[in-house]
C-alpha cells in the first residue's frame, strides 16, 4: 500500500484506538477522600507513570505492554510512562515483591518526587498471589504505602486503565 | 556418537520417563566434564539438584540426554571449567540446595544475594549454613583492566516496562568492553512452592515461571508429569493444547517484533505489531476465558475448553494479520533507515549458539535448525507437518525476520487444527502414583524442559528449564565491542526474560 493508499484507508476507516468508557466514579470518591485526608497536593490532570517489576513472572508486565500501544493509547487520558523516578508521579508495582527486589523497590520509591502514589498491580503485588509464603517473598508490596489496588492474574488493559483514570479523576477534583 | 555421549550412555539407566537417565559414578562424571571440551560434544541443556542428586540434560543430535551424579560430602565435579554453559546453572544449584561444584569456574552466588532468610532453602543442610543476610551489595563483578574504561550499570530497575535484571557494562567510550548480566531479582521460589502440592496444584506455578511463554510452560510441565505418571491426555485436549501454543506463539513473536520496532525507532511498524498483538490476546480470551491462556494446559489434559465462538475468533485475528503481515515485511525490507538500523548489530558466531545450546529464535538466526515440535513424541505436529524457518546473519534483523517468517507456519497449523479438533473429554484423571518425567515444548523463545519428581501423588522434585538460561549468556557475547547505545535494540531482538531463569 502507498503512503497514499494508507492515508484513504485511515480516512475511511474507524480508528485503531478504542473508545473509552467512563471512570469508575466509587474509586474515584474513595481517593479523594483518601487524598483529602492526607491533605496531599492535587497533582492535576497528567501522571507520570514509572512501572517497577517486582519480580513478577512478565504476565502483568505484557498487559502493561499492550496498555502502551495504539488500542488503549494512554496518552488520550493524559497518562503516560516514564523511564526515571524523577519524573514520576506515580509508581506502579507488579509482581510478589520479591526479597531480592526489596531493596530497589524502596530506592525507586525514595527517588521520586513528592507529592506520589503507590499503585499495585495484579494479584502477586496485593498479597502474594500464588506466591504467598515463599521464603523469596514478602508477599505483595507490603513496604511502601499502597494508594491503589487492580486485581486480575493479570488484569486486563481496560481493568488497568480504569483504576489509573479513576486517580485522575481523585487529582482534578477540587479540594473541599 | 561422540566421546561425552558415550560415556553418558554406559551408566546405568534409571527409571525416568520417557527417555532413561544414565546414572555416573563419580569418576565417570568427571571424565564426562573432560569429554564435554570437545567440538563434538553434546550441547548442555540444563542442570539442576534434588537434596542427594545433581542432574545433567544434553541434546545429543537432537534427543535429550540425561545423566545424574550422587552428592557425596555435600560436593559434586564441576562441568564449567571444560563446559562454560554449566557456569550459572552450578551457582544456581549451590544458592537453592547448597551442593558445591568442585573444581567450578565462578563460585560466586546467584540467586542468593544475601536477603533469605535460610541459605540453601532446598537443600539437605539448610539448618546447619548460616545465611548470607546483610552480604555486601552490591555484588562483585568480572574485573576488566584497561585504561580509560568506565562502568554503566543498569537495572535492575531500568527502561521502561521490564522485568528486573542488572547489566554491568564496562565501556571505553561508546564500545562495550564487556557486558556482564545479574539475575535473581525475580526468584520467588517457584521450585519450594511445587515440593509437596498434587501435580495439578504446582500446574499453577509452572504456569507463572514466565507469563509470555505460559501455555509453553504449561505444555512442558504436563509432559513431564503424564510421562512419570503414565498418562495419555485425550486427543481433544492434545489438538487443543497445540491452538493455544501455536496462538501464544504468533502472539510472543509480535510482542517481540513490536519491542524491536521500537527500539529502532519506527513507530509505524510498532504501531501495527502492536495492535495485532492485542487482536491475538483478545482472541485468546474469547477462546479460552483467558487473554495469555493461563492455566489452560492442565497435567492429564486442558483445565478449560474452547468457547463456542472461540474458533471464529481466532480466525479472525488470524485474518487480518494474515493480509497486513506481506505488506509489514516490505517496509520492514524497503526501508533503508530501518534496514541500516536493524543489520550487522549483536552478531554471533554459530558455533558458540549450537555451544552454548541455544534455541528458537537466537538459534535459527544463524542458519541452525531445530525445533522440540520435531522430535518424536510431541504430539499432534507429527500428523500435521511442520516447516522450521531458519535465516543467516545472526544479527538483530535475523533474529527479527525469522521470528516473522514463523508467523504464517503457525497460522496454518491453527487452521488446520481449528478445522478438525477431535470431539470427547478434554482430561484423564491422574494417578495417585509415583515416577519420573522429563517434559518438553517449544516456545517461542526456544525450547523449554521440565524435570518432575513425583511420590504417592504428590510433587518431590520439580525443575524448569527455561530457554534463556542459553540466551542471555549469548547477550553478553554478542554486545561484546558493541555500541552501549545499541544494547537495548539487540536485547530487543534476544526477547529476554528474568522470571523463567530466576525460578
Amino acid at each position: 500500500m502507498t503512503i497514499w493508499g494508507r492515508l484513504l484507508h485511515t480516512l475511511r476507516h474507524a480508528p485503531a484506538t478504542r473508545p473509552e468508557a467512563p471512570p469508575s466514579a466509587e474509586t474515584a470518591t474513595a481517593l479523594a477522600a483518601r487524598l483529602d485526608a492526607a491533605a496531599q497536593r492535587r497533582l492535576g490532570r497528567s501522571l507520570a507513570i514509572r512501572h517497577v517489576g517486582a519480580g513478577g513472572c512478565d504476565g502483568c508486565e505484557l498487559e502493561l505492554r499492550a496498555l502502551n500501544g495504539i488500542v488503549y493509547d494512554l496518552e488520550r487520558f493524559g497518562l503516560r510512562f516514564v523511564t526515571s523516578p524523577r519524573h514520576a508521579d506515580v509508581l506502579l508495582a507488579t509482581g510478589p515483591l520479591t526479597r531480592n527486589m526489596a531493596e530497589a523497590l524502596a530506592r525507586t520509591h525514595a527517588a521520586m518526587g513528592e507529592p506520589k502514589w503507590v499503585v499495585a498491580v495484579g494479584d502477586c503485588a496485593i498479597d502474594g498471589g500464588v506466591f504467598k509464603g515463599s521464603y523469596a517473598c514478602l508477599g505483595g508490596i507490603t513496604t511502601l504505602p499502597v494508594d491503589l489496588v487492580i486485581r486480575g492474574c493479570p488484569p486486563t488493559p481496560w481493568q488497568v486503565l480504569d483504576g489509573l483514570r479513576a486517580l485522575i479523576e481523585a487529582n482534578a477534583a477540587p479540594a473541599r | 556418537m561422540s566421546a561425552a555421549a558415550a560415556i553418558i550412555r554406559a551408566g546405568a539407566a534409571a527409571d525416568q520417563h520417557p527417555w532413561p537417565r544414565h546414572v555416573l559414578s563419580r569418576e565417570r562424571w568427571q571424565a564426562l566434564a573432560a569429554a564435554l571440551n570437545a567440538a563434538d560434544a553434546p550441547p548442555l541443556q540444563g542442570l539442576w539438584a534434588e537434596a542427594e542428586r545433581v542432574h545433567a540434560l544434553f541434546l545429543d543430535a537432537g534427543s535429550p540426554l540425561s545423566a545424574s551424579i550422587e552428592v557425596a560430602g555435600g560436593t559434586y565435579p564441576a562441568l564449567s571449567p571444560h563446559c562454560p554453559a554449566a557456569s550459572w546453572f552450578e551457582r544456581m544449584i549451590h544458592d537453592l540446595f547448597g551442593h558445591v561444584a568442585e573444581g567450578g569456574r565462578d563460585p560466586r552466588p546467584w540467586l542468593d544475594h544475601g536477603a533469605w532468610s535460610t541459605a540453601a532453602p532446598l537443600g539437605p543442610r539448610q539448618a546447619a549454613l548460616p545465611p548470607r543476610v546483610g552480604a555486601p551489595e552490591p555484588p562483585e563483578f568480572l574485573q576488566v583492566e584497561g585504561e580509560d574504561l568506565n562502568q554503566i550499570g543498569l537495572g535492575p530497575v531500568a527502561g521502561a516496562i521490564t522485568e528486573p535484571a542488572h547489566l554491568r557494562l564496562t565501556a571505553q567510550g561508546e564500545t562495550l568492553v564487556r557486558l556482564e548480566v545479574r539475575l535473581g531479582y525475580a526468584h520467588k521460589g517457584t521450585l519450594g512452592l511445587m515440593r509437596g502440592t498434587p501435580p495439578r496444584v504446582a500446574a499453577r506455578f509452572a504456569a507463572r515461571l514466565s507469563g509470555g511463554s505460559t501455555v509453553a510452560h504449561g505444555l512442558a510441565y504436563a509432559h513431564a508429569i503424564e510421562a512419570a505418571l503414565g498418562v495419555t491426555p485425550p486427543p481433544r485436549a492434545v489438538a487443543l493444547r497445540a491452538v493455544m501454543a501455536e496462538l501464544e506463539r504468533i502472539r510472543a513473536h509480535l510482542d517481540a517484533a513490536t519491542a524491536i520496532a521500537a527500539e529502532a525507532g519506527s513507530a509505524f511498524l510498532e504501531a501495527r505489531f502492536g495492535w495485532h498483538r492485542e487482536a491475538m490476546l483478545e482472541a485468546g480470551g474469547r477462546a479460552f476465558g483467558h487473554r495469555l491462556m493461563m492455566d489452560g494446559v492442565a497435567p492429564g489434559g486442558l483445565a478449560t475448553d474452547i468457547a463456542a465462538d472461540g474458533a471464529d475468533a481466532i480466525r479472525g485475528a488470524l485474518g487480518a494479520l494474515e493480509r497486513e503481515l506481506p505488506e509489514l515485511a516490505r517496509i520492514l525490507e524497503r526501508s533503508a533507515s530501518l534496514g541500516s538500523r536493524i543489520g550487522d548489530i549483536g552478531r554471533l558466531a554459530p558455533e558458540l549458539v549450537a555451544r552454548f545450546g541455544a534455541s528458537g529464535p537466537v538459534r535459527r538466526a544463524c542458519g541452525l535448525g531445530g525445533d522440540a515440535r520435531l522430535a518424536p513424541g510431541y504430539p499432534p505436529y507429527a500428523t500435521l507437518g511442520l516447516d522450521v524457518p531458519t535465516r543467516s546473519g545472526s544479527d538483530v534483523a535475523a533474529r527479527l525476520r525469522v521470528r516473522l517468517d514463523d508467523v504464517p507456519e503457525s497460522t496454518r497449523l491453527l487452521r488446520a487444527l481449528l478445522a478438525a479438533l477431535p470431539d470427547g473429554t478434554i482430561a484423564t484423571a491422574l494417578p495417585a502414583a509415583s515416577g519420573e518425567g522429563l517434559g518438553v515444548a517449544e516456545a517461542s523463545r526456544g525450547t523449554v524442559w521440565h524435570w518432575v519428581r513425583i511420590e504417592g501423588g504428590l510433587v518431590a522434585g520439580a525443575f524448569a528449564r527455561d530457554p534463556d538460561w542459553s540466551h542471555w549468556p549469548l547477550l553478553e557475547a554478542a554486545m561484546r565491542n558493541g555500541l552501549v547505545a545499541d544494547l537495548p535494540l539487540c536485547a530487543a531482538s534476544f526477547g529476554l526474560t528474568s522470571s523463567g531463569v530466576d525460578l
